[in-house]
């Protein structure tokens, strides 16, 4: 009898994925066996430690490049700056989750186990160079998040917002699939670099029907994940209905790991394709920043401002995809960087602000309070002046990479779309401000307690919103090694 | 020292950290510390004014590397000339006198206020020294932060709407001036320049559609700062909603800002689009001068009055500035300090009465010259100042404009913008007839104090400039001069040379535009007015030479 043969596969490019899962079950067990009730903040602290030490993992993959599982995962630059991307985010969110989860009563210890798995997912969406493992990714990320976005169960809007998420996701992956299937009926495989063979000796490919219809659909699919308009009808009531500090999360990570995936199947499988899917996110780009700013000029909830706002933002990173050029895209990169750390600060912010039930959830309710906490009142500042993209902060920088692709790769009036809507994103910034620094204050803000992890939370968001904007080397130069050998 | 100009501009955020360890109960401390900052930073920057060679070269330059990633190479490259010095010791010297009159006029969160007036301060001065576009597009929005909040927290009744109409109306205008300046990178690349440096950018060569739309996205986001009718709607709000020391300083420096930066960038960099737009932008300065005059003559409120007022005046100084000649620019420049200095006192006058009566209605008042004597000089000094009588500094400025600007192509211009002249004269003239003359009958008038010590402090340095300038104007202008013929050297050899280049004038015209005549083009020369050969490519060139050899 024929020994079944396995390959000797090298583990080194998943190493973090299966550390973090390893890590996830061992705390799911922790869970069960821990005496039931009560104080949940050590699952928080070891996931941090966790998520610290899985980064350093990442980080010390710096440089190489191995290919691994007959090439359907790499581990380069690209898909390392990304994992970090994705640990800043998770680490944010794990320090922000503790307390607001006892203060809403929904302090479940599932709740760690199922952000690390997210995470998991993500960095397999960073890494994969093969649809399958990429779809694979993006449903353990999904999945994940469909349950975190309706983790509050006693609360109406967080189920509806998972069931809502969960509808409209599960439909537009049956978009994305669908068009993976078409891309494999046209080349006759999954694997990137194959594909990227394939179609570069057709000698039309932008006649292949099958090619064309696959790209658009995968697109399709991706655009709902990153919340690009016309595919962003889901998120504001998503952000608003799930646990805020979920909501920083999925702005930030899944957003990053869309961009991760996009980015790779395009400019890996179809370069070639450039012209006409760069088409498509020019038109995509308007569209996602003009009615994400547009929608979030009128809104009162904070969560839902920051939602529109987060649709806007995508519209921005946008910018630079359909620029396709070095320039933009390693500010797509910079940038979702540095949205995570200015976006989850703010949420962070409005965590404190809000009571339990978040019944002081609207920008009125931040009435008065550089009055009252003013040092909270100056940080809020610094992450929506970020968010608002001036200097000197990360915002400013990475807006000026997005838009000087643009520019340079001749798409003047997308830059000049993009920067007018930058301006009419400031009114509803300031209007935040506004409340906070020039009303009189309503309320005393009593309740408000920076916790040590919300602390080392807001410090290190503080520190990623300004210093890349001063010396936006930090990050850039890595984010431009990261793009070189995609 | 060789970094001088980093540490003037930089002290005043040294002086935040200071104040950030100062309770924030401690009023008088957190002032004075205040004080002594910007008298220091004055102190300071009279070290460059002594230093300042009298040439046209850029000085106290320091050039490092700061950011150099993708395609964009940023540098710290700061520097100054006798365009920038003056407007940085203005600044310098204005900020002492704002934070005086903040004394008794701030009472609440008072160290905020301090930190949001030393941050501004790095934040002017950082724009006047940047030879780096980049940097300078970083100064120039880091200054709109602190003033939001001035005039927001700080502010007069109707607040909010105007701090984030301030903040919009000139967001809107930087931000499209980035895309043509990330642009205008790009074009540089192809033409090897290898980082952000302004004066790479001098010797580029553009054809004159780009330099066109270029030309139009600076001198909008500038005419937004400047103001320019019909762009100047926020600054009337600003400036009656403003504490006096923001209104101050947004009339002293920040208006400046505009104006400079057609100086510094707009015109050197885009000479032959400056050129074309001459005549449009010159007719909006007129009608500014005219229409703002005529607004200000029926204003109730006297913060409007002279907030229009600037409009008026910031029209003289466009008019000069695109004269494109020695006597007009040089007027411009003078007009800038002295618009600094005579608003800036104008301002701290309406805030001094407006302590004392928590009005501002000119019908509040009436005949106060009897009950505040003092006062009444000052105010009339000041008010000869702003209306340019011979003797004060606002003479030589205006006298100045009009010369260089009836010598250039602007002669019919110049002569609808004199009248301007009257017209200021009459609502300057008749705003403080109807406060200081006529009855002392307002009973709430009849205990005003005059003037005390502090305040008297506060105006004697601008009075002293007021009439320094109007009578010894020769070390400023000395001082300004050969960069400012430089510049116009500049900005003649390109125009001309333009127009020796086939094609250069090939603009893209749309369609069923009637072609463009070429001899309308030229400059019309006033009767008798000598030849401006001088200008021709055989003379001009050596010079472009000489400042490319630098």
């Amino acid at each position: 009898m024929d020994m079944l043969s396995i390959p000797v596969v090298n583990m080194t490019p998943i190493l973090p994925e299966i550390f973090l899962s390893v890590l996830a079950m061992a705390l799911l067990l922790i869970n069960v066996f821990a005496p039931s009730g009560g104080q949940k903040s050590y699952l928080a602290y070891i996931s941090f430690i966790g998520i610290v030490a899985t980064a350093v993992l990442v980080g010390s993959g710096w440089g190489n490049h191995i290919e691994s599982f007959n090439g359907s995962v790499v581990l380069d630059n690209f898909a390392t700056f990304f994992k970090i991307t994705f640990l800043v985010a998770a680490g944010l969110t794990v320090l922000i989750s503790d307390k607001y989860m006892e203060r809403e009563g929904c302090n479940h210890g599932e709740l760690y186990p199922l952000i690390l798995f997210a995470v998991v997912g993500m960095m397999l969406m960073a890494s994969g160079t093969d649809l399958m493992t990429i779809f694979l990714g993006l449903e353990v990320m999904s999945i994940t998040l469909y349950v975190l976005a309706g983790f509050n169960r006693a609360n109406k809007k967080s189920n509806e917002a998972g069931l809502k998420y969960f509808l409209l996701g599960a439909f537009s992956t049956g978009f994305m699939l669908y068009g993976m299937a078409l891309i494999y009926g046209a080349t006759g495989t999954t694997r990137l670099y194959k594909i990227a063979e394939i179609v570069g000796q057709m000698t039309q490919p932008s006649s292949n029907v099958l090619l064309l219809a696959g790209m658009l659909l995968t697109m399709t699919g991706f655009a709902f994940k990153i919340a690009a308009a016309p595919f962003h009808m889901w998120t504001p009531d998503v952000y608003e209905g799930a646990p805020t500090p979920m909501t920083a999360f999925m702005s930030a990570g899944p957003k990053a790991a869309g961009f991760a995936a996009l980015l790779r199947i395009f400019l890996v499988a179809l370069p070639t394709m450039q012209v006409e899917w760069s088409q498509v996110l020019w038109v995509m780009a308007v569209l996602t920043m003009t009615v994400g700013n547009i929608t979030a000029l009128r809104q009162d909830n904070i969560k839902r401002v920051l939602a529109y706002s987060s649709i806007a933002h995508a519209g921005y990173a946008l910018v630079g995809f359909a620029a396709g050029n070095g320039t933009g895209i390693a500010g797509i990169l910079f940038y979702m960087l540095s949205y995570a750390f200015m976006n989850i600060g703010a949420f962070a912010i409005i965590i404190l602000v809000a009571k339990k039930g978040e019944s002081n959830g609207n920008v009125m309710d931040f009435a008065g309070l550089a009055s009252k906490r003013p040092i909270l009142a100056v940080v809020m500042t610094i992450f929506l002046f970020s968010l608002a993209g001036m200097p000197p902060t990360a915002g400013f920088i990475g807006k000026f990479y997005l838009f000087s692709g643009a520019v340079q790769q001749g798409y003047i009036w997308l830059a000049v779309i993009g920067v007018l809507n930058s301006a009419a994103s400031v009114y509803y910034y300031l209007r935040i401000m506004v409340y906070m620094y020039m009303k009189e204050p309503t309320e005393e803000f009593e309740w408000v307690q920076v916790t040590a992890p919300v602390a080392l939370a807001l410090v290190i968001s503080v520190a990623g919103s300004l210093i890349p904007g001063i010396v936006p080397s930090v990050i850039l130069e890595y984010a431009q090694m990261a793009i070189k050998l995609l | 020292m060789s970094n001088v100009l980093s540490l003037t501009t930089f002290l005043p955020i040294l002086g935040v950290l200071l104040l950030l360890f100062i309770p924030k109960d401690s009023k008088g401390v957190l002032r004075n510390v205040t004080l002594a900052v910007t008298i220091v930073t004055f102190l300071v920057s009279l070290t460059i004014l002594t230093g300042f060679q009298t040439n046209a070269d850029f000085q106290f330059t320091e050039n490092v590397p700061w950011i150099a990633a993708g395609p964009f190479v940023m540098r710290y490259n700061i520097g100054i000339d006798g365009i920038s010095l003056w407007l940085v010791i203005l600044t310098t010297f204005i900020m002492p006198i704002a934070v005086l009159s903040t004394f008794t006029a701030v009472e609440v969160k008072v160290k905020e206020y301090m930190i949001c007036l030393l941050l501004l301060e790095t934040g002017m001065l950082g724009a006047f020294i940047s030879l780096d576009l980049f940097l300078f597009y970083i100064f120039w929005e880091v200054m709109l932060i602190p003033m939001y909040f001035m005039i927001g927290i700080w502010g007069g009744k109707n607040k909010i709407y105007a701090a984030v109409k301030f903040f919009i109306y000139t967001m809107v205008g930087s931000l499209l001036m980035l895309v043509a300046l990330i642009f205008l990178y790009f074009k540089g690349m192809e033409a090897g320049i290898t980082d952000f440096g302004l004066l790479n950018f001098f010797s580029l060569k553009l054809d004159m559609a780009t330099q066109i739309w270029l030309f139009l996205a600076f001198a909008f986001a500038f005419a937004i700062k400047v103001p320019m009718f019909p762009l100047h709607t926020w600054l009337p709000d600003a400036h009656t909603e403003a504490p006096t020391a923001g209104s101050v300083i947004l009339a002293a420096v920040l208006l400046k800002m505009g104006t400079y930066g057609y100086v510094r960038f707009a015109i050197p960099l885009f000479p032959e689009a400056a050129h074309k737009f001459a005549p449009v932008i010159a007719t909006l300065a007129v009608i500014g001068i005219i229409y703002a005059a005529l607004v200000a003559m029926v204003q109730e409120d006297v913060k409007k009055l002279v907030a229009y007022s600037s409009v008026a005046h910031l029209g003289f100084v466009m008019l000069g500035v695109f004269a494109f000649n020695v006597e007009g620019i040089s007027g411009g420049m003078l007009q800038m300090i002295n618009h600094g200095i005579s608003t800036g006192a104008l301002f701290l006058i309406v805030g001094f009465i407006y302590e004392r009566r928590h009005t501002r209605l000119i019908t509040d008042f009436g005949g106060l010259s009897k009950q505040m004597p003092i006062f009444a000089t000052v105010f009339m000094i000041v008010t000869f100042s702003s209306v340019g009588l011979p003797g004060t500094n606002g003479f030589v400025g205006e006298f100045l404009i009009l010369l260089g600007a009836f010598e250039s192509q602007l002669r019919w211009w110049t002569i609808v913008a004199t009248s301007g002249v009257i017209l200021s004269a009459v609502y300057m003239l008749w705003v403080f007839q109807r406060v200081m003359f006529g009855e002392l009958d307002n009973p709430k008038n009849q205990k005003l104090a005059d003037l005390n010590a502090r305040e008297i402090a506060i105006m004697v340095p601008l009075l002293v400039m007021i009439f320094f300038m109007g009578l010894y104007p020769k070390p400023f202008i000395d001082k300004m001069d050969p960069a400012i013929k430089k510049l116009v050297a500049q900005v003649r050899v390109a125009s001309v040379e333009a127009k020796a280049i086939p094609g250069a004038e090939a603009v893209q015209l749309p369609a069923g535009h009637p072609p463009i005549d070429q001899s309308q083009m030229q400059m019309p020369l006033p009767a008798g007015h000598p030849d401006i050969k001088m200008a021709s490519p055989e003379q001009g060139t050596p010079a472009v030479n000489q400042h490319d050899a630098k």
